[in-house]
């Protein structure tokens, strides 16, 4: 596979379809690799920015798109929630607190003009009185991008509705909307008991479109090139491309641009993993581990996954190695995520501890049997109770662990832990503020 | 009808977790194994409202509420304001693969 120098690469992942020139209706359609970044040679490159009409989420209903935070939520259907209300907000989610993913912060420093187009375009399309693009505290180079983008559109009066860039505490549960609009609202980036919900009442008591940055990004592409367009990849019942971060067991991690159903053990091969992996995480801590032997075949988009219990989350790839310990890994990232919790529901700050000690007992062996069924209850006992999806997350997460380790469970039981764990998974930053 | 097409439901932010209303209401509420009170998610018996208001008047973080409409859960988080409309399920197959990019 071809690397070259620099921090940037292209793979091309059909070798018979090597293609020429930058063609918008190809991809790479979100990241415009070693281009200009700039606004001028933005334009060039797409075309001027559309305005906002009607006909905009209309031609997004078409398209097809979701949501690319997680939610997979049908985009118009949001915009329509809001579209015509006095003084609606628009607000763009650049958090990412999730370790394994990078693409928002990828496409907000190659690509932050696309996302402010598609914030523009939105803002106008629904008669936002104000835009907010929120961007995690400690992604600097992302930070860098989009202030140097939003200057340079001021000054030429790019945007209607001028884009206010908020920078987030960089906590996992400050992405959640409720959680988003409250530290707009100058309070903490902690999850409220909704409803009323941020599209009814949002920023500043408004209704409040909150929409991930990657959807933006799509959307500002439809409202240029259409619907058909947008279809021209992915499957019928998941349209377009998405980004996807690999990560974990392979030669070459990094974020990726792939069309929806791609088989995912081609996705693994562009990555350069070497077809043996043990298990995939698909989708984050809130995400499933998916079984490596049924990884190469199966189509890498929100139905497929479904169809086989995983999910496709924020389309983020986690590779195990055959070296790691997939219980550790899980018990180690249960342990992060319960101290992520916003620590404001007694079954999130209660029970995701419970859950990871029992987990722990599972890879020293101690109590076998016992450990699993007090586990699983426990799963059952945090979902759906807490304020926000958090709990819900992780109890999945950790189910699919059960399930796809069971031989590693039966393992332990008998013989202790097998090799201490490598530490695979990220686990980001140590907890900090909610300011 | 003989139900009502409310459903008690608790804000378990403002929820302590100290139980008077499972003590109350045992037939819809009964506690977790850290005392969260676990509600039972269909709507209340016509004959259990008159107890389920005076569980909501007693809870002392004013946690507890009766809703109509049902507690929804979507995934992910969302503000779904509708239920997303599923397109049609024709064949799913994966465009032509062309280039995938990679950052970093
Ligand atoms: C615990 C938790 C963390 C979340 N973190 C993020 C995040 O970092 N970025 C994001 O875009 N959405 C995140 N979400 C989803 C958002 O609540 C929301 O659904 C999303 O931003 C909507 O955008 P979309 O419809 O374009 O996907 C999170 C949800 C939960 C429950
Ligand atoms: S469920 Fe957990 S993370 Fe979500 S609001 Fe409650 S305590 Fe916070
Ligand atoms: S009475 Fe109110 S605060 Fe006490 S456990 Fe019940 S809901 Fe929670």
């Amino acid at each position: 596979m071809n690397q070259p120098t620099g921090t940037r690469s292209t793979v091309t992942l059909d070798p018979r379809q090597a293609e020429p020139a930058p063609d918008p209706l190809t991809l790479p359609r979100l990241l415009p690799g070693d281009a200009d970044p700039g606004l001028e040679a933005h334009f060039a490159r797409l075309g001027p920015m559309p305005g906002g009409s009607p006909w905009v989420i209309d031609e997004v209903d078409a398209a097809g798109l979701r949501g690319r935070g997680g939610g997979g939520f049908p985009t118009a259907a949001k915009m329509r929630a809001v579209a015509g209300a006095r003084q609606c907000v628009v607000v763009a989610n650049g958090t990412e607190g999730e370790p394994t993913s990078s693409k928002d912060k990828a496409l907000l420093a190659g690509s932050p003009h696309l996302v402010l187009d598609g914030i523009s375009i939105a803002a106008e399309t629904v008669g936002a009185s104000e835009a907010i693009l929120c961007v995690d505290r400690a992604a600097s180079a992302a930070i860098r991008a989009v202030e140097a983008a939003v200057a340079e559109r001021r000054q030429v009066f790019a945007d209607r509705v001028p884009v206010r860039i908020e920078t987030t505490p960089s906590r996992y549960v400050a992405g959640e909307e409720s959680a988003l609009v409250h530290f707009l609202n100058g309070g903490d980036a902690r999850p409220v008991f909704v409803p009323p919900r941020p599209f009814e009442r949002g920023v500043r008591r408004r209704p409040t479109l909150v929409n991930n940055v990657e959807t933006f990004a799509h959307l500002a592409l439809i409202a240029r090139f259409g619907a058909d367009w947008f279809r021209s990849l992915g499957t019928d019942a998941d349209p377009g491309t998405a980004l996807v971060t690999v990560s974990g067991a392979v030669a070459r991690p990094g974020v990726y641009e792939v069309p929806m159903g791609i088989a995912l053990g081609e996705v693994l091969r562009v990555a350069g993993g070497h077809g043996n992996a043990q298990a995939v995480l698909a989708g984050g801590y809130a995400g499933r581990w998916i079984p490596g032997a049924a990884v190469a075949a199966l189509p890498l988009d929100p139905t497929s996954l479904k169809r086989v219990g995983a999910t496709f989350g924020c389309g983020a790839v986690a590779v195990l190695g055959a070296e790691s310990c997939g219980l550790a890994e899980t018990a180690r990232v249960a342990w992060w995520m319960s101290g992520e919790s916003a620590g404001q529901c007694g079954p999130c700050v209660h029970g995701l501890p419970a859950i990871a000690g029992a987990l722990d007992a599972l890879v020293a062996g101690d109590r076998g049997r016992k450990a699993e069924r007090q586990v699983r209850r426990w799963l059952e006992m945090v979902e759906g109770r807490g304020a926000c999806h958090h709990p819900d997350g992780v109890a999945g997460f950790v189910r699919s662990a059960l399930d796809v380790f069971a031989a590693e469970i039966e393992h332990h039981r008998r013989h202790g832990p097998c090799r201490p764990s490598a530490g695979v998974l990220p686990t980001g930053r140590s907890a900090g503020g909610w300011r | 009808m003989a139900v009502t097409r409310r459903r008690l439901v608790v804000d378990p932010i403002a929820c302590d977790g100290h139980g008077i209303c499972a003590e109350l209401l045992p037939e819809v509420i009964r506690r977790d194994d850290w005392g969260y009170p676990i509600i039972d998610p269909e709507p209340v018996a016509f004959g259990l409202e008159g107890l389920a208001k005076r569980a909501v008047a007693a809870c002392p973080k004013l946690a507890l509420a009766l809703r109509d409409a049902p507690v929804t859960h979507g995934r992910g988080g969302s503000s779904s304001p509708r239920p997303p409309a599923r397109p049609a399920a024709r064949t799913a197959t994966a465009g032509r693969a062309g280039k995938a990019r990679r950052l970093s």
